[in-house]
């Protein structure tokens, strides 16, 4: 038995000494730079708090990550539930288109939105020739711009769970519905809905998650109108050279992202198999 | 419950030739067959869950052919249950009500009396990954039930569970249909299943029905040796019929080196390839002196009956069984017969 442990250890020590190096202990190491500010251990976190501007950048970096958690959401279920539909040629074909973007390179894929969304960009244009708009809209250098742009390089991540989660429905729940009785608008709501929902919240926590520490795509469509806590982060160290506030806003974001989803954990209850089969 | 002329094609594959069936009011029918046979398809036709190529299919007066399944009131229990895993027992029960906008009070009573029914008053509570399979089919069977069906379907609804429990769930359906006598079809592999349960039995094979009959008229008169083989245990001897008259045909029997006059499968025609049905139990043992010389080869002891195996002089093998009695023994010289007013000669398809 005790063989077995150290047989088990040995075979784990590479791959947990290499987390442990490149991993945990950097993570430490910045962390632990968050309580060096000569002010004090806890200055650095007074100053976050205290400080309006960047109470306000926290709270516009939470508020954007949901409203692009939400609205990938939205877009992704009609994709989501097409690709359960489609079969061979048009199932790859669609796959691919989703999966696309992902060999695209995140920076080429946002300043191709900032051509798009410029103010006499080809988007601008043709609304105003449509007659939509009077003068050409404000997309770039803004929420909207943000939205915008992680919207689209989001997208994929809310898809694929939710795909994995519809195609994993029992077509015979749907059946079993039907013969009882139930209209279309009671089958999805009372039973597909229902069990989409561990892809839907699983999708929505990725995109959200990711779209609380996106640096590129706010620092390129929001310029300074719409500041991030990531950009915050950034400027702290590139402009400021402030190490430790910089540590101690990662170290916020953290603290708020775990509490966050413990909370979600709680409420719904993954895991505990509840729509396991 | 009438289907006329029903059937259903994929393309160019007939799963269902035109069928003409009709369930009495209150009758347990099942349809039994080996897989693609046809029957789940028939089954599914009457859920609505599929539409016929071709028919009409009626529930009482209703013709309910182009019919989605939500609007012909039926029950259908699946071979997987198909139970919705996110609610409770009692919101799985209650969901045909629920859906049809009863008003709660009465939700909650007949969701409790269903659940009274399969005996799983107290389960209410419980969600679906804490019942064993048995306590689910019955959960799927309370939720067919309680929204009361004009016809109760079921789609070989033991097919998951183990043996034993599967008897036990036979009986149990088997009261609840006595009790209620809900219009039913079953859909089942095992004929004894199919023996158990029905009032009448409707044997399939390649997408038509080869008899339909109650359990003895299928044991005692098959139609043919598809269906004397499928229905119990047979043994099928290759046979010539000389002559046919009326219900009655004499044959030659080359296993046996012997002519006789046996009960003929009706439209049997002279033929040299037809098939005579013996039923185990119809096979005897040193019962008369002229019996035809055998060696037992095989004993199988099964409780209150023995199944033995004789081969005869002709190298032909033969299955029997009778009451236990010990002395009989592999090896064993014996002299066979068999009840010639039992046997039965059909045509061999």
């Amino acid at each position: 038995m005790a063989r077995r442990h150290i047989e088990t250890l040995l075979l784990l020590a590479p791959a947990v000494i290499l987390l442990l190096l490149c991993f945990v202990v950097p993570l430490a190491r910045l962390f632990s730079l968050a309580f060096t500010d000569e002010a004090g251990p806890f200055a650095t976190f007074a100053i976050l708090a205290e400080s309006n501007v960047y109470r306000r950048v926290m709270v516009n970096t939470f508020l954007v990550a949901l409203a692009v958690a939400l609205i990938t959401v939205v877009l992704a279920w009609p994709v989501a539930y097409i690709l359960t539909k489609l079969k061979g040629f048009w199932f790859a074909f669609a796959l691919y288109g989703v999966l696309f973007p992902f060999w695209i390179s995140v920076l080429v894929r946002t300043f191709s939105w900032m051509i798009l969304l410029e103010r006499n960009g080809p988007l601008n244009r043709f609304l105003v020739n449509l007659g939509i708009t009077d003068k050409p809209l404000a997309l770039l250098f803004n929420d909207t711009g943000v939205m915008i742009g992680m919207v689209h390089v989001l997208l994929p991540y809310a898809i694929l769970p939710l795909y994995g989660a519809m195609l994993r429905i029992d077509q015979r729940l749907l059946m079993a519905s039907d013969g009882l009785g139930a209209g279309l608008f009671d089958t999805f709501r009372r039973v597909y809905f229902p069990l989409c929902l561990p892809g839907l919240m699983g999708g929505a926590t990725f995109v959200f998650l990711l779209s609380l520490g996106f640096f590129i795509t706010p620092a390129l469509l929001g310029g300074s109108n719409a500041i991030t806590l990531s950009m915050l982060i950034a400027s702290f160290i590139n402009d400021r050279l402030a190490w430790s506030l910089a540590a101690a806003a990662s170290l916020v974001l953290l603290v708020i992202v775990l509490a966050l989803l413990a909370a979600t954990a709680k409420v719904l209850p993954f895991g505990k198999g509840m729509y396991a089969k | 419950m009438r289907f006329a002329g029903s059937a259903k094609n994929y393309g160019a594959v007939s799963a269902l030739k035109p069928t003409d069936l009709e369930i009495r009011d209150g009758e347990f029918m099942t349809l039994l067959g080996p897989s693609g046979s046809g029957k789940t398809t028939l089954l599914n036709l009457a859920a609505g869950y599929l539409e016929p190529s071709a028919g009409r299919i009626f529930i009482g007066e209703r013709d309910v052919t182009d019919l989605p399944a939500r609007q012909r009131n039926i029950g259908m229990v699946f071979q997987n249950y198909a139970l919705f895993p996110h609610m409770s027992v009692a919101d799985n029960v209650a969901y045909g009500l629920i859906v049809r906008r009863l008003p709660k009070p009465e939700i909650q009573r007949r969701v409790a009396a269903a659940l009274a029914m399969v005996r799983l008053d107290d389960f209410g509570a419980r969600r679906i990954q804490e019942l064993s399979g048995g306590q689910q089919q019955r959960v799927a069977l309370a939720r067919a039930i309680v929204i009361e069906p004009d016809v109760l379907l079921m789609d070989e609804p033991l097919g998951a569970l183990d043996k034993q429990l599967r008897r036990q769930v036979q009986l149990e359906l088997r009261r609840l249909h006595e009790e209620h006598r809900r219009t039913t079809i079953y859909v089942t592999h095992d004929q004894e299943e199919a023996l158990v349960l029905s009032d009448r039995v409707a044997v399939m094979r390649d997408g038509s029905i080869e008899q339909l009959g109650t359990a003895a008229e299928l044991y005692d008169e098959p139609v043919n040796a598809f269906v004397a083989g499928f229905i119990g245990e047979s043994n099928l001897l290759p046979a010539k019929v000389v002559s046919v008259s009326g219900v009655e045909a004499r044959i030659d029997i080359p296993a046996f080196g012997q002519s006789a006059t046996v009960s003929a499968a009706k439209g049997l025609k002279a033929s040299n390839d037809a098939r005579l049905l013996i039923r185990p139990e119809h096979v005897l043992i040193d019962r008369e002196p002229d019996g035809l010389a055998a060696e037992i080869t095989e004993v199988v002891y099964l409780g209150e009956l023995t199944a033995f195996n004789l081969r005869l002089a002709t190298g032909e093998t033969v299955w029997g069984r009778q009451i236990t009695d010990r002395s009989l023994k592999r090896g064993m010289s014996v002299k066979a017969s068999w009840k010639r007013a039992s046997a039965r000669i059909v045509p061999k398809n």
